[in-house]
């Protein structure tokens, strides 16, 4: 292994930190994405060892490792592959490299740097299950990942890891590379599945369209993340029971979290899963190494920017969902942004909203609306036309898209308890509800900085405001003097 | 020149061999035909739909939900400048008003030259090299506003010479050699467990 103390000219921002490597071992190497480097470090072993096990014993390896999706949503893989319905064929793999919720870079370093790993992931998961073809679905915008990986495919069949008879077995399936062209709602399984069919890429209403039984061509279908299928490998060569010695009892193995924002030392790190706590993430000396000269911890988005916002009392919880989901947000896809005390919370809220509003696919009434009037509004409250009603009406625009009190963190300072996750929704899909979470997380902990931009009068005369015509039509429904 | 070319025809149809349904190849053809002219024209969405099969309205319904798909010329250069949080905070407003004014465009407009078009974008995953961009889908990282015009005037003048014009994504492209191909299976007639999940598991439940 190279020592690499932080950014390689060709890793930008994974920082290689002790502690097991099991999806990064090989990020160190310059050549790290050859077939040649992967061959010299192990690579194709967990294929041969799946191969020379029966496909159900495979699945319950994976099963037993209770490998936790790496996607955002956190379920474990091995029952999710359980959800096929038994004889329905063919069946599908859907990779879904199409990482594009914001703060979130680790897909694309394990898609960059190590392809063939995410190949030989695929090809397990395939064997398994008996997925006849896989679509690696790469992000449109990650060309140099696509180059990668096309590269890799290409050398892996001509060597014979892919295609027909895979190493001289009756074991044979084609993966394919398949590209986006720009939609973060693609992300959503269904969506993606939509996109894979040359669609909009609009979600489906789950039930009934759970990939696992009606997904790509109404076929059964697996969609898996770049992250949770770069763990096969090892977990086949080395065991669920070695598997399980990282990590904690409920989130076993290691986890890539990317750290960006404040922070002296940002990167992508491998840690162990569910032990250390964001406090040791953010400032402990092997990892980020504290927040930038001479500012002070304001706030945190514990899981990407769906995801509740967490403040300085929530720095001791573990990367861990459980804990997190209970404490009002969710570990989501492994992405922290940390903001100092120079950060306008105003303007960070409308910033992410605003993601919300472009990224809506419009099928759902609530999202499509809701969306670009928390724009308008935050917009309006940011440049100074705002009215102290405006606050108030951002939280009912917010329960519209998702009823009843939204997770959000404790607040002790205030007396306010945390709403655990998840929202609700009126929405097909969560990326409505997502546009609540900055909303609700800034006006609960600083209201007095939407208040203080708020500078025009409470309201508007009524009188003024209501075209004569109108009010004359008004009168007359209400009977004389009824209306002023 | 719209519709494909001799040679991106003979790509554009072993991309469509790949999929159990012909429609799965809407988006990569939408890239090539991209690839060709810079951007996507209207005969060529005509063209696909030929290809795969289906109407060109069809055609244009995938290709308008897409951002990066663009329906009228662009500058040779699409410079994609992060604003989203993490950029935010690091000062990636702050570069995109810089690029405005250095570049004499708002965020979505070309220059007169048609060198550079520019544009404000959601996360394009680099967070932790913030504030960064894109020059034709490659990443600049960590930009002062001197890197911003030192990145423009090594475009301008052709001293930076590994960014291809704007349409070309990977420069690698898929092969797979017929002896090599496992077989594309449509989904309506491969009915039977895969031959490795029958052998080793007699009843097919493969789970």
């Amino acid at each position: 292994m190279t020592p690499n103390t932080h950014h390689t000219a060709n890793t930008p921002g994974w920082v290689d930190v002790d502690g097991p490597h099991i999806v990064t071992s090989r990020f160190g190497f310059d050549d790290s994405f050859t077939l040649a480097r992967f061959e010299a470090t192990g690579g194709y072993a967990g294929l041969r060892a799946a191969l020379d096990r029966t496909p159900a014993d495979v699945h319950t390896e994976v099963r037993e490792a209770s490998l936790l999706g790496r996607g955002g949503a956190g379920f474990p893989a091995g029952v999710k592959w359980g959800f096929c319905p038994p004889a329905v064929w063919p069946r599908y793999l859907v990779v879904n490299g199409d990482e594009s919720e914001p703060g979130t870079y680790k897909d694309r370093l394990l898609m960059q740097r190590d392809p063939h790993q995410l190949i030989e992931g695929s090809l397990i998961a395939c064997y398994a299950l008996g997925l006849s073809q896989c679509f690696l679905y790469v992000r449109g915008e990650m060309a140099l990942a696509q180059e990668r990986i096309a590269t890799a495919l290409n050398e892996a069949y001509a060597a014979g890891y892919v295609g027909k008879n895979i190493l001289g077995t009756d074991f044979s399936v084609d993966i394919i590379l398949h590209w986006g062209a720009g939609a973060y709602i693609v992300g959503e399984e269904t969506a993606l599945i939509e996109s894979l069919e040359g669609n909009r890429g609009m979600p489906r209403l789950k039930p009934p369209f759970f990939p696992a039984a009606i997904g790509l061509y109404g076929k059964p279908t697996i969609v898996n993340n770049v992250e949770t299928l770069a763990n096969l490998p090892w977990i086949l060569l080395n065991g669920a029971t070695e598997y399980k010695k990282f990590g904690s009892d409920t989130s076993p193995g290691t986890r890539l979290f990317a750290v960006s924002g404040h922070v002296a030392r940002p990167g992508v790190y491998e840690i162990e899963h569910g032990v250390t706590t964001f406090r040791e993430l953010i400032y402990g000396e092997r990892f980020c190494q504290g927040i930038r000269d001479g500012h002070e911890l304001k706030m945190f988005i514990p899981g990407g920017a769906s995801a509740p916002w967490f403040f300085p009392e929530q720095l001791d919880l573990p990367l861990e969902a459980k804990p997190v989901g209970a404490a009002g947000s969710m570990l989501g896809s492994g992405a922290i942004v940390v903001m100092d005390d120079t950060t306008d919370a105003v303007r960070a809220c409308l910033r992410v909203v605003r993601f919300f509003a472009r990224e809506s696919c419009g099928k759902c009434t609530p999202c499509r609306e809701g969306t670009t009037w928390e724009e308008t509004v935050l917009r309006r409250i940011l440049d100074g036309k705002g009215r102290s009603a405006d606050i108030d009406m951002l939280l009912d625009i917010g329960d519209n898209i998702s009823p009843g009190p939204y997770p959000v963190a404790a607040n002790e300072a205030e007396g306010q308890t945390a709403v655990p996750f998840p929202p609700r929704q009126t929405t097909i899909c969560p990326l409505g509800p997502s546009s609540v979470a900055p909303i609700t997380s800034a006006i609960r902990r600083f209201r007095s900085e939407f208040e203080a931009k708020i500078v025009l009068p409470e309201t508007i005369p009524v009188a003024a405001a209501v075209h004569p015509a109108t009010s004359e039509l008004a009168a007359a429904a209400h009977g004389e003097g009824g209306h002023r | 020149m719209s519709r494909f070319n001799a040679d991106n025809l003979i790509v554009a149809e072993s991309i469509i061999r790949r999929y159990p349904v012909a429609k799965s190849a809407l988006i990569p053809l939408l890239h090539l035909a991209q690839e060709q002219d810079g951007y996507v024209a209207d005969d060529a969405m005509a063209h696909i739909a030929e290809l795969v099969g289906v109407t060109p309205a069809e055609v244009v319904g995938t290709c308008t939900f897409y951002e990066m798909f663009k329906r009228h010329p662009v500058g040779t250069y699409v410079v994609n400048i992060c604003t989203n949080i993490s950029c935010l905070v690091l000062g990636g407003e702050e570069l995109l008003h810089h690029a405005e004014k250095s570049l004499g465009v708002r965020a979505g407009g070309t220059t007169d030259d048609g060198l550079f078009t520019l544009e404000d974008v959601e996360c394009i995953a680099a967070c932790t090299e913030a504030p960064c961009l894109q020059v034709n889908y490659r990443y600049r990282y960590r930009l002062t506003t001197d890197d911003f015009d030192e990145l423009i005037d090594g475009l301008r003048t052709g001293r930076i010479t590994d960014v291809p014009h704007h349409g070309v994504l990977a420069r690698i492209r898929q092969q797979i050699a017929d002896d090599r191909l496992a077989g594309v299976v449509a989904p309506e007639l491969a009915t039977e467990a895969p031959v490795w999940l029958a052998a080793s598991d007699a009843g097919g439940a493969g789970s």
